[in-house]
């Protein structure tokens, strides 16, 4: 990574971070942010202790480590360069884009969005999964040009921002921690927006592959166990959190808790 | 990625006329296999037209021409509500089970109805670029002409209709299913004339142009694909046998449908998928089937009578038993009404 590249916080990061985990600033300024670091965070966000902290506890909670951003390139300087207007987690952007970019990296090197995750660019693991005016896409395989007007929503834009408080994790954010839908968590941003959209989709009665019988339409699917792995199918977790996903899904799915498969030893 | 010039088409007619007027530009719909291969250097356009804002989305009863009563399913509509749709839920279900059988749910979300057509083969000999395959360099001087699978890996292969040119594989699950349901294929040409294309004419056999997937020209749209009335609702089934229970491409896909009175087999449609460089239509089988009564011995009968054409490669003879069972099994749920 270019120096200029490096992960800037600033003073009141910083001081949070300090505060947080003195131990190990030195670590997090050199390398960014970990998943041990994100745990511990998850952890005292859970016990109250980060919001009660600082009012900058949101900020490092909902916004990337800010990256200096290069200045935007004229569109005439860009060959095929095409001109685009949508809205991202509710912001409205208007950027100039080459024409072969996809939405995926234009949220992560243009947006600074770098929550949802490059697998395998082909389409084939649903890492990239975000939700366009609603729907699950694969945004590797959109290109940016294709969505004007279109309303795009992250990872980063289902957590609630409060004012005054800590973030209100989305319900299906806050499954996935509970049932530990995740190891090395790089699946995880795409898993959860494509349970989250799987969700509506069976409320409003999409059939799948193994509904038992297509043509009753009336109402909202039962969601299985079956089903809900059907319907996750193409989102591949190669460190194998498949038991605890499914939990985490049917969890928010019934709206009770489900016991959780694991706990801490110790 | 090779640059290319991106523009949106405003009608469907200044659509064909842009793709009429440059050789070398594309559709873009769904983008879900086309934009894929542009990334391998399988597809290199220079021009990017896309065609998702043209009002081809609507799914409605045909009130007049030969398919009356039947349904239009718009081109440029996805494949997630196709799938979904209450007329095609009720009346086609076997369309919702193989469409629901292909892909991802955010695939399905992203693909269109006339794009999941037109998808290419997935055989890895045509997708790296490095290797031989007819196909993708069908100029017979290029350093890359021939066929990789033809001795190569070829346990994915066809074991019907392949040439010596080319033994790949159709993907899709939704043609299966409109080939059984006698679709016809609407388009839109370069003079903005309209024609319908049979589906059993729409895609080919490889023979010496393995280039060409189907026979559509370059220019023209497809507005809509037409399923004609029928009565294979109560009884029809879309099988799907794969090396993984979900999202994976067929070794062996089966769509039957059967009109029955009481246990006689009335009239009777079987398509199958992963077998041949189109949909495959098991016209031997369906005769067999029709004015008899429905039993196991009788579906075992039809299944073998069509596999005895198979000519499988040298990886792939598990094929022609896997789909022997698979059409037997097929027959049994769409007797059933889809249980087993």
């Amino acid at each position: 990574m270019e120096d200029n590249q490096t992960p800037q916080l600033t003073d009141d990061e910083k001081k949070l971070f300090e505060d947080l985990m003195p131990e190990d600033l030195d670590e997090i300024l050199d390398t960014g942010v970990n998943r041990r670091h994100f745990l511990k965070l998850m952890t005292l966000a859970g016990g109250g202790l980060l919001a009660a902290h600082s009012a900058v506890a949101e900020q490092v909670f909902t916004r990337p480590l800010s990256v200096p951003s290069a200045p935007e390139p004229a569109s005439a300087a860009i060959e095929n360069g095409v001109n685009v207007s949508f809205k991202v987690n509710g912001a409205a952007r208007k950027l100039t884009v080459d024409s072969r970019m996809t939405l995926l990296d234009t949220l992560r090197e243009k947006l600074e969005l770098t929550g949802s995750k490059k697998g395998c660019d082909q389409g084939q693991c649903g890492a990239c999964t975000v939700l366009v005016d609603g729907r699950r896409v694969l945004s590797c395989l959109t290109l940016a040009a294709t969505c004007e007007g279109r309303s795009v929503q992250t990872i980063e834009g289902l957590a609630q921002n409060q004012t005054g408080s800590a973030v209100r994790l989305h319900p299906m954010q806050a499954a996935f921690l509970k049932h530990d839908g995740f190891q090395c968590g790089f699946c995880t941003p795409g898993q959860i927006c494509s349970a989250v959209a799987l969700l509506e989709e069976a409320r409003t009665g999409h059939a799948s592959y193994v509904t038992e019988n297509v043509r009753q339409t009336a109402g909202p699917v039962r969601l299985s166990a079956e089903e809900i792995r059907e319907r996750m199918s193409g989102n591949l977790c190669r460190c194998g959190a498949y038991p605890n996903i499914v939990a985490a899904i049917q969890e928010v799915y019934s709206g009770k808790p489900v016991e959780q498969t694991w706990q801490f030893v110790g | 990625m090779r640059p290319f010039r991106f523009t949106n088409a405003k009608d469907a007619a200044s659509a064909v006329r842009s793709l009429t007027g440059n050789p070398n530009a594309r559709f873009l719909a769904g983008g879900t296999n086309l934009l894929d291969l542009m990334k391998e250097d399988v597809e290199r356009p220079d021009e990017l037209i896309d065609i998702t804002r043209l009002p081809l989305t609507q799914i409605r009863t045909i009130t007049s021409g030969p398919n009356q009563g039947g349904l239009s399913i718009g081109g440029l509509g996805r494949n997630a509500d196709a799938a979904n749709h209450p007329l095609v839920r009720q009346n086609y279900p076997l369309l919702t089970q193989a469409i629901l059988a292909g892909a991802s749910g955010q695939i399905r979300n992203m693909a269109t109805n006339g794009g999941n057509l037109l998808q290419r083969t997935r055989c890895p000999y045509f997708y790296e670029v490095s290797m031989p395959c007819n196909k993708r360099e069908p100029d017979e001087s290029s350093a890359r002409a021939g066929c990789g699978a033809l001795e190569g890996i070829n346990r994915m292969h066809a074991i019907f209709g392949w040439s010596e040119k080319c033994v790949a594989v159709y993907p899709s699950d939704m043609a299966i299913a409109l080939a059984a349901l006698d679709a016809t294929v609407n388009v839109r040409k370069a003079d903005g004339q309209e024609r319908s294309i049979a589906f059993a004419d729409f895609h080919r056999l490889p023979g010496d142009t393995p280039e060409k997937d189907t026979n559509l020209n370059h220019g023209e749209l497809i507005t809509a694909i037409e399923l004609p009335r029928n009565r294979f609702a109560d009884h029809s089934y879309y099988l799907k046998v794969r090396d993984r229970s979900s999202y994976a491409f067929a070794l062996v896909s089966v769509a039957a449908a059967l009109e029955m009175k009481e246990n006689r087999i009335v009239q009777a449609r079987i398509a199958m998928g992963g077998v041949a460089h189109k949909p495959w239509r098991a016209l031997k089988a369906e005769q067999l089937l029709v004015g008899k009564e429905a039993s196991d011995a009788t579906f075992r009968q039809a299944a073998e009578a069509e596999m005895a054409g198979a000519r499988p490669l040298s990886h792939n003879k598990f094929k022609v038993e896997l789909s022997n069972r698979s059409i037997v099994r097929a027959l049994q749920m769409a007797v059933n009404g889809g249980k087993a």
